[in-house]
């Protein structure tokens, strides 16, 4: 991971800050980074997505593709995800640096989605045991500033949320021979429910107190931290504990509690976000890296 | 290729552009804020992002490190969801590799690397959206991420592609015209002296038509040099406003 440099006067002033419920930049321990959610940002995908959160920066693009099935779920799609940490957010990712990082991230990201309920994907099925749609979910870590896993989450949401497959009819002939036929109209698609989607709540353990979006600053000064993926009602699906310090019991039911309250906002004000963007159609301006 | 007509009897290409006209060009610096340099340009559909760091300490071995001048490092990488079939490596493959090598002899030509001897300048070049003209994209980004990042140079380094069909050269190719299998030669530029930083051409030219086309990809090179001068400019603009000067 990007790190930097903290001198243990800065360790112990942030320490004591988050005691008071004050950290360095002014938030509670509870409160988010401003963050910027902006879709359909690169044209040749099928759905695409970016982050903004604080000097954090994520981009993930939605390719659908044509395949076969798996054996063991031969009337669903899936999805395959790929995290390349670019060389942008530091140095140290210059060649096959970030690849740690990346496999790390893309392994959480799969056991995320291999709950049943978080993507339908019977939705994604052409016809049973022979073609399917398979979604390729990219993620580009363009910087890092602390809390990857909340901002990729929330990318990866946004990203399935644009995200917009052709919609393809399978006729039969006489012989039996399949034939796939796509719809004339490009406008005609299915949309996938991102009702269920989880999002990732990352609590880093700074003294006694936990807090949620930690800056990579406050990332070196924790031991441990919780990933809590959280659904729009409240629900826990996945649980994780990270770093090289150790969480006695009780405090992993205390974070558990924050991250349930928090996700929860979280889900609210994202979906809101991305209502308001589909409204303004086809119109909308679009900014991406240019404003 | 059958059927598609590159250069029409009226002299529109594919996309309705004249022979010697650019794509329009959008471009930004300082789009990160951690990196030393930085910025995005979008060049019709091809969007490229350039980041640089340094001049900073060599890292990895020291014996690197040249006495008398800065070492110059480039990386170019493009992301798996850039083109219209899914990459599956996004760097580290043959032509990533090639073109980092071309990045880096372009840019060791422009930037006075006398002044950092014994550093280190890392250039990274990330391409969002490839269409057509991706080398070209990613030198003129990295040029304005060099001007952000304060790393004096001799000029600016300004790039394009040019191509020709039924005798006539066009200049700026998008994919299609790329696909199509003529001849495509990539020019980087310095303006002020005219100097050439980089020359390839891939298939086969008479050496007639080498100098018309070569003069196309010049004069749109110095296109793409006032445009760039004006983004600087701006953003020079408005820092200073921010500086309260």
């Amino acid at each position: 991971m990007a790190s930097v440099a903290l001198s243990e006067a800065e360790k112990v002033y942030i320490m004591h800050g988050v005691q008071e419920d004050l950290r360095v930049d002014g938030r509670g321990c509870e409160d988010y980074r401003c963050v910027e959610v902006e879709t359909d940002v690169v044209s040749n995908t099928s759905g695409s997505a970016r982050v903004k959160l604080g000097h954090t920066d994520i981009l993930v693009g939605v390719k659908a593709e044509m395949g076969t099935p798996k054996l063991e779920k031969p009337n669903e799609g899936y999805l395959e995800f790929f995290v390349d940490c670019s060389a942008n957010a530091t140095p140290d990712f210059e060649g096959r640096g970030g690849d740690d990082l990346g496999t790390e991230i893309a392994n959480t990201l799969y056991r995320i989605f291999s709950n049943k309920s978080s993507v339908d994907l019977k939705t994604l099925c052409i016809s049973p045991r022979e073609h399917c749609w398979v979604l390729y979910v990219d993620v580009l870590l363009l910087e890092c500033d602390g809390n990857l896993f909340d901002a990729i989450s929330i990318a990866v949401k946004a990203a399935l949320f644009n995200t917009r497959i052709p919609r393809v009819r399978v006729l039969e002939d006489e012989e039996g021979s399949k034939d796939i036929e796509l719809s004339d109209d490009p406008y005609d698609c299915i949309r996938l429910s991102v009702e269920n989607v989880p999002c990732i709540v990352t609590l880093c353990k700074i003294g006694y107190r936990h807090v949620v979006d930690a800056t990579l600053q406050e990332e070196a000064c924790s031991l441990a931290s919780l990933l809590v993926s959280v659904t729009s009602k409240g629900a826990v699906t996945c649980l994780r504990k990270v770093g090289k310090g150790s969480l006695d019991p009780e405090s992993i039911f205390e974070m558990m509690e924050t991250s349930k309250r928090v996700g929860k906002v979280l889900h609210a004000s994202l979906q809101n976000i991305l209502h308001k963007e589909e409204s303004l159609g086809p119109k909308r301006q679009k900014v991406g890296f240019l404003g | 290729m059958a059927g598609l007509e590159l250069l029409s009897d009226q002299g529109y290409r594919v996309d309705g552009r004249r022979a010697g006209e650019l794509r329009k060009i959008q471009a930004r610096m300082g789009v990160f804020a951690q990196a030393d340099g930085s910025a995005y340009i979008e060049q019709g559909n091809t969007k490229a992002l350039a980041v640089v760091y340094g001049p900073h300490e060599i890292r990895g071995s020291r014996a690197r490190a040249l006495p008398d001048r800065a070492l110059v490092n480039c990386q170019y990488s493009s992301a798996t969801f850039s083109t219209g079939e899914r990459k599956r490596r996004p760097h580290g493959d043959r032509k990533s590799c090639e073109m980092g090598l071309q990045l880096r002899q372009t840019f060791e030509a422009a930037i006075l690397t006398q002044l950092h001897p014994r550093s280190q300048i890392d250039i990274y070049v990330q391409v969002l959206q490839a269409d057509g003209g991706t080398y070209a994209a990613c030198v003129n980004a990295a040029t304005l991420a060099v001007l952000d990042a304060g790393i004096p140079m001799r000029d600016f380094v300004c790039a394009c592609s040019a191509g020709f069909v039924d005798g006539t050269a066009l200049a700026d190719l998008s994919h299609v015209e790329e696909a199509a299998g003529g001849p495509q030669l990539a020019l980087a530029l310095l303006p002020a002296s005219g100097q050439i930083a980089l020359l390839e051409m891939d298939a086969r030219l008479h050496e007639d038509h080498l100098e018309r086309v070569l003069e196309a990809a010049a004069q749109a090179a110095r296109d793409v040099h006032t445009l760039l001068d004006l983004v600087v400019r701006q953003h020079v603009r408005e820092a200073s406003i921010l500086l309260g000067d």
